[in-house]
């Protein structure tokens, strides 16, 4: 089955697509995203502390948590970067840890999450009031004056971005800085870090770029690298923010195939027409053998 | 380095990006570490002996780039024969007067060189004057100290016994690898392959550079740390060249600025020394004492006169020496720390602490508020209400009951100040850079500049001594006091004090070089190593041409001193003959046709001067270092690696044990460095037993202090900040799990770390990243400990510096706090007197009384 | 080494910073390859060797609250079920049994909507629900679908009650029975339509769980007021119905469990959830065996019909919460797609 633009259903839904024209728009910029890649991350947080004061997130919470130097735990409706800490016993490549364990091998994996800005975004296919939408730039935004804090958007994405404001109601995320893009800026993240780290632009580049980096690494010996979310044929056809990663990503705490939830909509919408229908077979079913 | 200065690492990551090796040696494994390609942990405290380690490698394996050697250092020249090294005298040096606790240098002076003819009488007024005090080495400014005039005798083929390269190799022919492994706890095969790397990188194509921090600095050696990496680079050949060199990273946006136009007791703006009082009674004779014959400051005469000219205007006259005697004179240590010991003693009795917190951020807190509870009256500028200004409310000593509000007489005044994007100024960052920041809006309230309050302070004590016949207020009097001031508040021009800085001639206009200062008060000067940055009358601080738009070094953006060059003693970039000695290394070069240096860098040398150029007889000052003198700083324009004069602890560096240590020092009878600075017979500083001694044992740990990222040093800018307080909100220590294992302690539980000083809680971080050492022969363990935190703020904590002692490096007065020894158990401290009984048992227990570690 | 060149023209061999390479000590390289992990084909046993962020979430789990979602998903397939009792009792004579079921299913709905808006995060603002409709969202369809089904309930039940305007009425019955259906089915797309592993997973079986819920409280409800509101002999097709939809939802559930896997587990044990729905099928069970065995009984036909009535609550209840440990606990994101990995089937998106 095709739809009006000339998408099969499938593509339409989880497909390798273009979102920015798939929700209407004409011309409009080439895809923008952001290459993360963990390679080179010093962990120094610098994009944590840009984004929020840039947007105004509120602080959200002073808790020790022991896990290694993470005390933001995870992205959330207060946190829409979060950089992420792993110590293993493990080596990188030809690194010398120096340590004098058991065993001699160390290495610090560090990582900045963020929303993923996927191709086929959940939270934007189940909201309600058409609050989350999908930009010029093919991101995804909440519109904060139209969301009514139904919650659908935060159990429905499968990288457990979005979350709920505490005292405000409204779902809160990453908007890749809509309004510097508007005006040709990269996000504040992106603007901050050190390393180049975080890299921003259009997408199609960062892919290029990052298959480079890739072979880079492995030419060096890093084996562990790998890339994630940047297959356009994946189950969210493709994350506008994607990543070079050192380890498998549930490591991380990202999941290791992650689907859009209406990949499977079509289907289940047949199921739920089926057991409409046989409720009514059951109702009409219950009314046979007499009148009374 | 990627802890506290993330934005400057990604330099470091675009050397690795072009094939850099980074070694990062550390205690800990950091994020530094995370992005190094090996790293060392090693015993803190013991890097001098790693230091040397190279260094007998380097001189064993005939590793030292030997032409650079020969003709930039000073490793031909022959020393005195009464010279005795540390090989001689189990650990000291010729010269140690171990009553009065320094070193009389005389027996390390070169051979055949007068003794200071013009400063003979110096020496013994330095003698009569400086008494038991240990300020010499600040007499000496930064030029190492003058030589007289004449040649040293000198062995070009470096094999005499008694010249400076034999010395050396003498000096450090025990530091082994076997004993860099039993000292520092380094296995001998990785200590090896940093060896291997360092020099297979260090030759005439390559060039390492070292980065430092106060990891270094922050110890009873902490100068001859120092020293130690400046000797290998200079064997090395690594100073002055691209990808050389050695790299301070400093602790604050501008406290390089802050040493060049200083708030250091002992230095002018300048590095030009402070007067003493008794010695230099005038002008001429402070000149005498503190020039050079050779080098640059043998115009010092020129760069004073310009100096007092710029305080004094036309009330400094050439009749009244320049209003010389207005200055105030130094009669001997006043750093912070002889300071709090004068306000506990009653003598200093006011204070002002702009910007700094020495309540959480200096060592031995409870001494530096002990010091403010003696004060007639203390103020504090600073964004919050930081520790040093509640101390008297909520301090520490509040809770045991030792200090009672109400019987603390302090007056304290808190005056909230502005933030950097709410006043016009500049920094001086470590590349000696100065870069101007801009107001981006007036601050709030009554948030004012530093400079606003200075000023408007200085005027109306100014207005209040108006009309004063009294002699002793002339001074204040007579300084050039007339800033114009702008905006709603009255501030005062930023530029027009960087303009006074830069100095003008007697027309009023800009200078634009410190060859243009004049001795005869024509010219007014602020800070002659700045004299350029307003050439022409435009805020040179304040260029930002984009790096895309110039050569690479970006002299177009911001202004470097001196006279903007980018790389300090770019000379030795090139070979005797003026050309690169490689020319993927090329810096700076002879232009033989246009007779003139040239090349990326401002060059650091005479732009005319040719390389074959030789002093004639008698010749002074600049025309006195030949073309073959890169160090045009230095008396005798060679990099030293021996150092005759000017250091007060040694001429070369030598390992010893940290005030407190668990071991003893393997290398000699000397365990520690004799001329350190220690408090006598203070009951709230007492030292632990080390090494063999009994009680040793009660402190078996070995504890540092460090940044971590998301914080600030003392928290003054960032515990107030909740964005930087919810990143790291709590204190913590990082143990190995071994360690854990050893003492009961539990991850993310809670632990009290105990010195003789005090007691303090952190939360518990065990990890890998921590890890055990095997040290003269057993397993020794290390705690970490961010120094950030204090009861006040948004994030709260015990403060790490609690623990610390005052015992200070000789020569620059800094604390040793990278190198102690405690002891650490589970759980929480205990409250009220409590805390301070459990302090006592450990004290009784370890058999510390007044005189414990305070041997020479 | 480093391959940067200070020549006297400029830099030669400059690369920005994140080309840096870590590790890659000269000589000591390693060769590139992937790693393979062998494993067993075995989908209930937990991975041993499964990974997470030091036990966190993977997901996040609905911030939707007790009582007022399952409540919301309990009451909506109670009130569509019964506009389709109350039909089918129109269409055969039996009066009160259709009053009853018209008023329930109206009450119900409304007390739906209640709890609906009581949950949002901006409940003023809960007309931005009708802003739009989006296929693709079966909160909308089920916006739109209570747009129209509750109105429809009102007048079936106003009419019934009040025996103003029958033609109405008996159209709005008509069409509250025709909507009935999507009603009770739609909850269980609105669970299923998220990355909660227990309830995507079950998305095939989850709206017939929910439809023979529906039917099986619809049923009770009615049966619950034998003598007391509905003469015993209109109860035949209630007692039919509240079986028939017992026996729909256990025959779902245990095909949905089956299929789960690892997955089933939140069902099952380790979490409030689990207790629930174990009540809840027991519940359903003994009052479909009630309603079977108190043909002749009033009083234990009402027993029956309480017991039905609160089993279909219990299960809403138990599904509900158990979809929260599934999200709470990494494992059940991770170790299923990690399967699929290994065994070749993660999600690719072909053009067709």
């Amino acid at each position: 089955m095709r739809l009006s633009n000339g998408e099969t259903l499938s593509q339409a839904l989880y497909g390798d697509t273009d979102p920015a024209g798939a929700s209407g728009y004409g011309d409009h910029p080439p895809r923008m995203g952001f290459f993360t890649d963990t390679s080179v991350c010093i962990g120094c947080k610098a994009c944590e502390v840009a984004c929020k004061e840039w947007n105004h997130v509120p602080e959200d919470g002073l808790l020790f948590t022991g896990m290694s130097y993470d005390n933001t735990q995870g992205l959330g409706a207060d946190t829409w970067r979060h950089v992420a800490f792993i110590e293993q016993s493990k080596p990188l490549a030809g690194q010398i840890a120096g340590v004098q364990h058991d065993s001699d091998q160390l290495r610090w994996l560090m990582s900045s999450d963020v929303c993923k800005h996927c191709t086929h975004a959940a939270c934007l296919d189940v909201c309600p009031t058409g609050s989350l939408f999908r930009t010029e730039f093919g991101t995804v935004v909440v519109q904060e004056d139209i969301c009514n804090g139904c919650g659908y958007c935060i159990p429905a994405c499968p990288y457990g971005v979005i979350d709920q404001r505490e005292g405000d109601g409204r779902a809160w995320k990453c908007t890749m800085c809509y309004d510097r893009l508007q005006i040709g800026q990269e996000p504040a993240c992106a603007k901050t870090c050190p390393t180049d780290s975080i890299q921003f632009g259009p997408l199609d580049e960062l892919r290029d770029r990052a298959q480079v980096r890739l072979q880079q690494l492995h030419d060096a010996g890093v084996v562990d690298a790998r890339l994630y979310g940047e297959d356009p044929h994946d189950g969210v056809g493709g994350d506008g923010a994607f990543f070079l990663l050192l380890d498998e990503p549930e490591v991380y705490g990202l999941p290791p195939d992650p689907v859009v939830t209406t990949r499977d909509l079509p289907d289940m919408w047949k199921h739920a027409a089926a057991a409409a229908a046989t409720l009514a077979l059951a109702a009409a079913a219950s009314f046979i053998g007499g009148r009374r | 380095m990627a802890e506290c200065h993330p934005v400057g690492f990604q330099w470091v990551m675009e050397a690795k990006a072009r094939g850099a090796t980074v070694i990062h040696v550390d205690p800990r494994y950091t994020r530094t570490s995370a992005l190094a390609d090996i790293h060392v942990p090693l015993r803190a405290g013991s890097d001098i002996a790693f230091l040397g380690g190279i260094i007998n490698y380097v001189l064993e394996r005939g590793k030292e780039f030997r032409d650079y050697v020969v003709h930039y250092t000073n490793a031909a020249v022959i020393l005195r024969e009464d010279f005795r090294d540390t090989e001689d005298l189990d650990g000291v040096f010729s010269g140690l007067d171990r009553e009065e606790r320094s070193y009389d240098f005389h027996s390390w002076q070169y051979e055949g060189l007068e003794v200071q003819a013009a400063s003979g009488q110096r020496d013994q007024e330095y003698e009569d004057k400086v008494g038991t005090d240990h300020a010499k080495g600040d007499s000496f400014g930064s030029g190492g100290a003058s030589i007289g005039s004449g040649e040293p005798q000198r062995d070009e083929t470096l094999q005499h016994p008694r010249c400076v390269f034999q010395v050396l190799k003498r000096h450090y022919a025990r530091y082994t690898p076997e004993m860099v492994e039993e000292i520092c706890g380094v296995p001998q095969d990785l200590f090896l392959k940093v060896c291997r790397a360092l020099t297979d990188n260090s030759d005439r194509d390559h060039t390492s550079a070292f980065v430092y921090a106060v990891g270094w600095t922050q110890h009873t050696v902490g100068v001859q740390y120092i020293r130690g990496a400046a000797i290998l680079q200079l064997l090395l050949g690594n100073i002055g060249r691209p990808g050389g060199g050695i790299m301070a990273l400093r602790g604050h946006a501008s406290i390089q600025g802050s040493t060049d136009i200083p708030t250091l007791f002992n230095l002018l703006p300048g590095y030009i020394p402070m007067p003493h009082s008794h010695r230099d009674e005038d002008l001429d004779k402070f000149i005498a004492a503190e020039r050079t014959e050779k080098g640059y400051w043998a115009e010092m005469r020129a760069y004073m006169v310009s100096l007092m000219k710029s305080y004094w205007g036309a009330a400094a006259t050439p009749d009244n020496d320049f209003c010389f005697d207005y200055l105030p004179r130094i009669s001997g240590n006043h750093s912070t720390y002889e300071t709090v010991l004068a306000q506990i003693d009653g003598v200093c009795k006011g204070y002002f602490l702009y910007g700094e917190n020495p309540a959480v951020g200096s060592a031995n807190n409870k001494m530096q508020r002990k010091g403010m509870a003696n004060l007639d009256w203390l103020v504090v500028r600073d964004f919050s209400l930081i520790e040093s200004a509640t101390w008297w409310k909520d301090g520490p000593e509040i809770e045991t009951g030792e200090m009672r509000t109400e019987d603390i007489a302090t007056e304290v005044f808190f005056f909230p100040a502005a933030a950097h994007t709410e006043k016009n100024g500049s920094f001086t960052n470590t590349q000696r850079m100065l870069q101007w920041h801009h107001m981006a809006k007036e601050p709030d309230g009554d948030a004012r500049s530093d400079l606003w309050f200075t000023y408007h302070l200085g005027r109306i004590i100014r207005d209040k001594l108006a009309g004063s016949t009294d002699e002793m207020d002339r001074p204040v009097l007579d300084v050039t006091w007339d800033y114009p001031v702008e905006g709603s508040i009255d501030e005062p021009s930023a530029e027009a004090v960087l303009a006074e800085i830069n100095g003008w001639d007697s027309e009023g206009r800009p200078l634009s070089s410190y060859e243009q200062l004049n001795e005869d008060g024509s010219t007014a000067c602020g800070c002659w190593i700045y004299c350029g940055v307003y050439t022409d009358g435009v805020n040179q601080a304040a260029r930002r041409k984009p790096g895309s738009e110039q050569n690479w070094l970006g002299p177009e953006w911001g202004w470097a001193w001196p006279a903007n060059r980018r790389v300090l003693y770019n000379r030795a970039s090139a070979d005797p003959d003026g050309k690169p000695w490689s020319e993927r290394k090329a810096l700076v070069w002879w232009d033989d046709e246009e007779s003139k240096w040239t090349g990326h860098d401002v060059p650091d040398f005479s732009a005319s001067k040719s390389p074959s150029y030789r002093p004639p007889e008698g010749a002074r000052g600049a025309e006195a270092l030949s073309g073959i003198d890169p160090f045009v700083m230095q008396a005798d324009g060679k990099g030293w690696l021996f150092v005759p004069a000017g250091l007060t602890d040694g001429p070369l560096p030598t390992h010893y044990e940290p005030q407190e240590s668990p071991f003893n020092n393997p290398l000699y009878g000397q365990q520690r460095n004799p001329v350190r600075q220690v408090l006598q017979k203070r009951k709230d500083n007492r030292y632990h037993p080390s090494g063999g001694s009994p009680g040793a044992d009660v402190y078996p740990y070995v504890v540092t202090t460090y940044r971590l990222t998301e914080h600030h040093t003392a928290g003054g800018m960032s515990r107030f900040v909740p964005y930087l307080s919810e990143l790291q909100p709590e204190m913590f220590c990082e143990v190995s799990p071994e360690l854990a294992e050893e003492r009961g302690l539990e991850h993310n539980g809670w632990a009290t770390i105990v010195t003789a000083r005090n007691a303090i809680e952190a939360r518990v971080m065990v990890t890998a990243r921590m890890t055990p050492l095997r040290v003269q022969g057993r397993v020794v363990h290390q705690v970490g400990l961010p120094y950030h935190w204090g009861p006040n703020g948004y994030s709260t904590g015990d403060s790490a510096n609690e623990l610390a002692h005052l015992a200070l490096d000789p020569n620059v007065h800094i604390q040793e706090v990278k190198a102690l020894t405690c002891d650490i158990r589970p759980g929480r401290r205990p409250r009220g007197p409590a805390k301070n009984d459990l302090v006592l048992q450990y004290q009784r227990g370890a058999g510390v009384d007044e005189n414990t570690g305070t041997e020479v | 080494m480093s391959g940067g060149d200070v020549t006297r023209d400029g830099l030669r061999g400059v690369r920005p910073d994140r080309d840096a390479m870590t590790g890659n000590l000269d000589g000591e390289r390693r060769k590139p390859g992937r790693r393979r992990r062998g494993r067993a084909e075995q989908q209930m046993v937990p991975d041993a060797e499964f990974t997470s962020y030091y036990g966190r979430p993977v997901i996040k789990a609905p911030v939707w609250e007790a009582p007022d979602i399952p409540g919301y998903i309990f009451l909506g397939g109670l009130a569509g079920a019964s506009s389709m009792l109350a039909a089918g009792a129109d269409l055969s004579g039996r009066g009160e049994l259709a009053k009853v079921c018209k008023v329930a299913s109206l009450g119900a709905i409304s007390l739906s909507a209640l709890a609906l808006v009581h949950d949002l995060g901006k409940p003023s603002r809960f007309l931005n629900m009708l802003r739009t409709l989006k296929v693709t969202s079966p909160m909308s369809v089920g916006s739109w679908l209570l747009a129209a089904y509750g109105p429809a309930t009102g007048v079936a039940a106003l009419s019934s009650v009040t025996g103003f305007l029958p033609p109405l009425g008996a159209a709005a019955t008509a069409g509250a029975a025709a909507l009935g259906g999507p009603v009770a089915a739609y909850t269980g797309v609105l669970l299923a339509d998220t990355a909660v592993p227990a309830w995507h997973g079950g998305y095939r079986e989850m709206p017939f769980v929910f439809t023979g819920s529906g039917a099986a409280a619809a049923g009770g409800l009615a049966l619950g007021l034998a003598d007391h509101g509905i003469p015993m002999r209109q109860l035949g097709p209630a007692r039919a119905f509240g079986v028939l939809g017992a026996a729909l939802e256990l025959v779902a559930s245990e095909a949905m469990e089956k299929r789960l896997g690892l997955v089933a587990e939140p069902y099952q044990k380790g979490n409030k959830g689990a207790y629930y729905v174990k009540a809840g099928k027991a519940l359903t069970a003994l009052g479909a065996v009630g309603a079977v065995a108190s043909m002749r009984a009033a009083p234990l036909t009402r027993a029956a019909g309480a017991v039905l009535f609160l089993g279909s609550l219990a299960t809403k209840w138990g599904i509900f919460h158990a979809g929260f440990a599934s999200a709470d606990d990494p494992k059940y994101t991770v170790v299923p797609q990690r399967d699929r990995i290994e065994r070749g089937e993660q999600a690719r998106a072909t053009a067709d």
